[in-house]
């Protein structure tokens, strides 16, 4: 029996990568708007981890007081959305005003370079092993 | 969710809470088309239990059943699974298990762009549903491993004739792999890694 045959949409050169960039959001189906407020937003991965820096204060809302309470160990924003069950984008419109607070603090993700970083790589792999 | 009583947010078990030392965090997509084993392949090898994100997002009526003027709009939920594996005390890897319609991805910021490699976990009984995620990677420049889930009754192909059928460059890894086993999953990662690092070495990422 012979599989099925992809064919390429793009035969002959592929049109050039794009920039490792993290964070702008891209949208190619123009029909689609995401959930939550358009508001600015922190450049804000799922795995930019969190960390809380302060106690609630008492102007404190209860997604704030909540969200604290998570991340007084770091904690992806990814995780921080599941147990909060909040999509995504909600998250990072209230985190935005609590890094803008100063409630948090975000450590960005190591992403992918154009210049891979071996050393992580390899870190990786080694981590894999032991599991 | 009611957020007055913040005490009965489920939160991490303290099992599940990461050391203060963590710094940052590297990700993983693992992507492929309904019922392929995404999810199965994140539980094999989470060290948590694997977490769902949420996101929604709104679809204007243009046109569709627009009965009641402009303003209909449909909204779906678009979920994903994902686990976590500590590497040192400093550095976590996150896997996300992400829906095969490239539609979706926009959805999350970088996902795809800041992960560090993709696995396209593919199914021989249906190939096709593959195709299109094969050809977004591809153009998107994130590089890939092809895993083929041992599915019982799925066709065996050589995988000389998956790469043909499947239009692979020679240097792309096709492994097979079991997403019960966390063995056979973490091999499959540690090909993506090992594919990552030589195309490090000879400075082919893009
Ligand atoms: N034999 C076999 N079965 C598998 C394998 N991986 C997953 N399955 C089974 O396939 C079914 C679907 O697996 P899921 O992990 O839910 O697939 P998924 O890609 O997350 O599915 P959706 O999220 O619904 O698109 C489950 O019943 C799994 O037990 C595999 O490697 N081998
Ligand atoms: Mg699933």
């Amino acid at each position: 029996m012979t599989p099925p045959q992809r064919q390429r949409r793009y035969p002959s050169q592929p049109p050039a990568p794009e920039p490792a960039a993290v964070g702008e959001r891209r949208n190619p189906e123009r029909m689609f708007v995401v959930g939550g407020d358009g508001g600015d937003r922190a450049n804000l991965d799922l795995v930019t981890l969190i960390v809380a820096r302060a106690d609630p204060p008492p102007s404190a809302t209860p997604e704030q007081t909540a969200l604290l309470r998570l991340c007084t160990a770091p904690l992806s924003v990814a995780e921080l959305s599941a147990y909060l069950s909040l999509p995504f984008s909600v998250v990072t419109v209230v985190l935005t005003q609590m890094l803008a607070d100063e409630l948090v603090e975000a450590h960005k993700p190591l992403v992918r370079q154009s210049v891979a970083d071996r050393s992580l790589l390899e870190a990786v792999m080694h981590g894999l092993q032991k599991l | 969710m009611d957020f007055k009583n913040s005490d009965t947010i489920p939160g991490p078990r303290t099992e599940d809470r990461l050391p203060q030392t963590v710094q940052a965090a590297v990700k993983i997509v693992i992507v492929g088309g309904f019922g392929v084993g995404k999810t199965t392949m994140v539980g094999s090898v989470s060290e948590i239990k694997p977490l769902t994100t949420e996101e929604t997002m709104t679809q204007a009526g243009i046109g569709i059943d627009d009965n009641f003027g402009s303003d209909t709009k449909t909204a779906t939920t678009v979920a994903m699974d994902f686990g976590r594996i500590s590497i040192t005390e400093k550095l976590v890897l996150y896997l996300f298990g992400t829906p095969g319609q490239e539609r979706f991805w926009f959805l999350w910021n970088g996902l795809f762009e800041g992960a560090l490699g993709a696995v396209v976990l593919i199914d021989t009984r249906r190939l096709e549903v593959s195709f299109d995620v094969i050809g977004r990677l591809e153009e998107r420049g994130v590089p890939f491993v092809v895993a083929v889930n041992s599915f019982p009754d799925a066709p065996r192909y050589p995988v000389e004739e998956l790469r043909q059928a499947l239009d692979l460059a020679p240097e792309i890894p096709i492994v097979e792999c079991d997403a019960r086993r966390r063995a056979s999953s973490r091999d499959t990662l540690m090909t993506l890694m090992r594919f990552l690092h030589s195309l490090a070495m000879t400075g082919a990422l893009t």
